[in-house]
C-alpha cells in the first residue's frame, strides 16, 4: 500500500531518533495504517458518556472518524463514520441520541449498531430505477471496529477478523497487561460522572506528545509550578513503570515525601527553575485530599498509542491523542469525578482543573515545548535527538524520574509495528 | 442616572480589552470585585450542561495569582493579544447589579508580527457599582473556540 520504510537508527537502543520521522508524509501515512489501524487497542471513550440506548459520540482513531454508539441491545458498538455509498460523513454532531443514523446526501440509513437498514428507492419507482436486485445491504454496513470495555474504559481496534492485523492482536486483557489492568482499575473503583471536555490543538507531530507523556525528566523543569508547590518534583519518591514490551508507561509520584529544603538544594543549580519564586495568595485549591489507598498524588498511566489516564492531586481525566496531519494533533481531555462526590468535592476538583488542560498551571507549557521542538527539528531532518537521561542500552523501570527510558520504550514498539526495528534493537 | 451607569459599563468593557491588549494585567485584575468569579468555559461544554472550566478564579486573589504565575513561572507562546469587543447588551437587575453580554474576537500576534485568530466567543458578566465605579463581580467567558490553539496563558 505504501512504500517500504527504511530507517537507519544511529543506535540500537533508540537513544537517537532521526528528526525526519516527525516530518515525513510517508511515515505518517504508514503510522495510520500500521499503528492506529494496526494490532493495537485505541482508547475510544468512557462507558459513562453513553448511558442510554441510542447514545452516541464521535471520536477519532488516528485520522479516522469513529462513532461510538450504544445499540438498542445495550452493547457499545463502534464504526467508521463514513457512508458506504459515496464516502460522506454520516454523523456530523459530536454527540447525541438517535434511533438511527441517516447520511444526509442520499439518506442511506444505518442502525445504532452500524448496519445498513435503509436505501431510498432501493426498489425503484413504478418499475423504473432502483438498485440491482442482488444488492445486499448486509454487505454495506459501516465498517465495524472490535470494541472491548475494561472498567468502563472503552477501547477499539481495527484489527478485526477480516484484517491482516487480526492475528497479531492480543486480547485487551493481555494488551493492557497486569500493569495496565491494575492502573485502570485503580481509577474506576466507583461510578464516575463526566465533568466535561478540553481540546487543545498543538502544531507538532503526534509522537512528540507520546514522548512528552513518557518524559518524566521534563516535568519538574518545564513546569516550575509543579516544583514550587511540591506536586511533582525529582526529589520526591516516585518513578516510572512499564509493561513488559515497554510500550505503556506510568509516571507516578508521592507528594510530601520530600521537604521544601531538599527541593531547594536539588534545584539550586538548575538554571531557570526556582523553588520559591512564586508566591500565591490563595493556595486553598492546591490541597490534596487523599482518596487512593496507594497514596500517590500523581499517577499517569499511558497506554500505547493514544491514551492517557491522569490523576494530578484530585483532578481526574482521560486524554486522547488525535493526530491531525503530520504537523498537528489535538489533545482531547475528558474530566471526570465520582458520582458519589459531595458538592464540595466536585467544586474542589473543578478548582484543581486550573492545574490541567490547555490553560493548566502544570500543563500549558507542553503546547509550547512541542511546537518549538517541531518547528526547529523540521529544519535539520538528517539530525537526531539525544535521549540518554537515565542511561543507554536496556530499557528498565526506575524508582526515580530522572530518566527518558520510557521514551525509548515507545520508539522500540513503534519500530516493531512499523517494521523498521534497529538491527538487534532493544525491546 | 441610568444612562450614566450604562456609559460607565461600556467604558469598563473598553478598558477591559485594552488593559489586556496593553499587557497591563495587574491593572485588569483591579476591574474585579474582591469576591469576583471569573471563568473561561467552552460552548461545547455549556451546551451539554457540563460544568468543566478552562480557568476558574474564585475570588480576586485567585485572579491575581493567575497573573503572578503567568509573569514568573509559566512558559507559553510569546505573543501579543488584540481583543475586539462588540457593543454590549446591558440589563438592570432587581438587586441593583447589571447583566452585561458582548461578543469578542481575540487575535494573537507573534513577536515577529504574524497574526492569527485565537478565540471568538461571548462575555457574560455581572457588574456592580462600588462608590459609582463599576466593577465586575462575575465574568463567564464562553469560548466558541473550544479547540485551544497551542495553549491558553493570558486571560480573555
Amino acid at each position: 500500500m505504501t512504500t517500504p520504510l527504511n530507517v537507519n537508527w544511529p543506535r540500537d537502543d533508540y537513544s537517537r531518533v532521526p528528526f525526519w520521522l516527525y516530518h515525513d508524509d510517508d511515515v505518517y501515512a504508514l503510522e495510520m495504517e500500521r499503528i492506529f489501524r494496526g494490532p493495537v487497542w485505541n482508547y475510544l471513550a468512557l462507558d459513562a458518556e453513553l448511558p442510554n440506548a441510542g447514545d452516541f459520540r464521535t471520536t477519532w482513531i488516528g485520522e479516522t472518524s469513529v462513532v461510538v454508539s450504544r445499540g438498542q441491545d445495550g452493547i457499545v458498538h463502534a464504526f467508521v463514520n463514513r457512508c458506504a455509498h459515496r464516502g460522506a460523513q454520516v454523523v456530523r454532531k459530536t454527540h447525541g441520541n438517535a434511533i438511527e443514523h441517516v447520511c444526509i446526501y442520499h439518506r442511506w440509513c444505518y442502525s445504532n449498531e452500524g448496519d445498513l437498514i435503509g436505501v431510498p428507492f432501493r426498489r425503484g419507482l413504478k418499475g423504473q430505477g432502483g438498485m440491482p436486485a442482488d444488492f445486499d445491504p448486509k454487505q454495506h454496513g459501516l465498517r465495524r471496529l472490535r470494541v472491548e470495555s475494561f472498567h468502563g474504559v472503552l477501547f477499539g481496534s481495527f484489527a478485526t477478523d477480516e484484517s491482516s492485523g487480526a492475528a497479531r492482536l492480543e486480547s485487551l486483557h493481555d494488551y493492557l497487561g497486569e500493569f495496565g489492568r491494575t492502573m485502570i482499575a485503580r481509577f474506576f473503583t466507583r461510578p464516575i460522572c463526566i465533568m466535561g471536555y478540553h481540546r487543545q490543538l498543538v502544531h507538532g507531530n503526534w509522537k512528540l506528545y507520546a514522548e512528552n507523556l513518557r518524559d518524566t525528566y521534563h516535568a519538574s523543569l518545564l513546569h516550575e509550578f509543579f516544583v514550587r508547590y511540591g506536586l511533582d518534583r525529582a526529589t520526591q519518591k516516585g518513578g516510572v513503570k512499564m509493561d513488559e514490551r515497554h510500550r505503556h508507561n506510568m509516571n507516578h509520584a508521592y507528594a510530601g515525601t520530600d521537604s521544601q529544603d531538599e527541593a531547594r538544594a536539588a534545584y539550586a543549580d538548575q538554571k531557570g527553575v526556582e523553588v520559591d519564586r512564586l508566591q500565591l495568595r490563595d493556595t486553598g485549591f492546591l490541597k490534596f485530599v487523599p482518596e487512593f489507598t496507594d497514596g500517590m498524588n500523581l499517577a499517569a498511566p499511558t497506554i500505547f498509542p493514544n491514551f492517557l489516564l491522569i490523576q494530578i492531586s484530585n483532578s481526574l481525566a482521560t486524554r486522547q491523542i488525535r493526530p491531525k496531519g503530520k504537523d498537528a494533533f489535538e489533545i482531547f481531555q475528558t474530566m471526570f469525578a465520582y458520582a458519589d462526590d459531595t458538592p464540595e468535592m466536585i467544586e474542589h476538583r473543578m478548582l484543581q482543573t486550573n492545574l490541567v488542560g490547555p490553560a493548566g498551571y502544570v500543563s500549558m507549557e507542553d503546547g509550547e515545548a512541542i511546537e518549538i521542538a517541531h518547528r526547529m527539528s523540521a529544519t535539520t531532518l538528517n539530525d537526531h535527538t539525544v535521549i540518554e537521561m537515565g542511561g543507554r542500552g536496556a530499557i528498565t523501570d526506575t524508582v526515580h524520574r530522572l530518566t527518558e527510558g520510557p521514551i525509548r520504550g515507545f520508539w522500540s514498539y513503534w519500530a516493531e509495528l512499523m517494521d523498521v526495528e534497529a538491527t538487534g534493537g532493544v525491546r | 442616572m441610568d444612562e450614566t451607569k450604562r456609559q460607565a459599563i461600556r467604558d469598563l468593557l473598553i478598558e477591559y480589552g485594552l488593559l489586556l491588549d496593553d499587557d497591563k494585567l495587574e491593572a485588569w485584575v483591579e476591574l474585579f470585585t474582591a469576591d469576583c468569579d471569573y471563568r473561561i468555559v467552552t460552548r461545547e461544554n455549556v451546551e451539554q450542561n457540563l460544568p468543566n472550566v478552562l480557568i476558574w478564579c474564585k475570588g480576586k486573589n485567585m485572579l491575581a495569582d493567575r497573573i503572578t504565575s503567568y509573569r514568573h513561572v509559566n512558559e507559553y507562546n510569546l505573543h501579543w493579544d488584540c481583543h475586539t469587543i462588540s457593543p454590549p447588551r446591558i440589563a438592570a437587575e432587581a438587586d441593583g447589579s447589571w447583566r452585561v453580554a458582548a461578543s469578542y474576537s481575540l487575535f494573537q500576534t507573534t513577536l515577529e508580527g504574524q497574526s492569527r485568530l485565537f478565540s471568538v466567543g461571548r462575555y457574560r458578566a455581572r457588574v456592580v457599582f462600588n462608590d459609582n465605579a463599576p466593577r465586575i463581580r462575575e465574568m463567564v467567558v464562553v469560548a466558541d473556540t473550544g479547540s485551544i490553539l497551542t495553549l491558553l496563558a493570558t486571560p480573555i
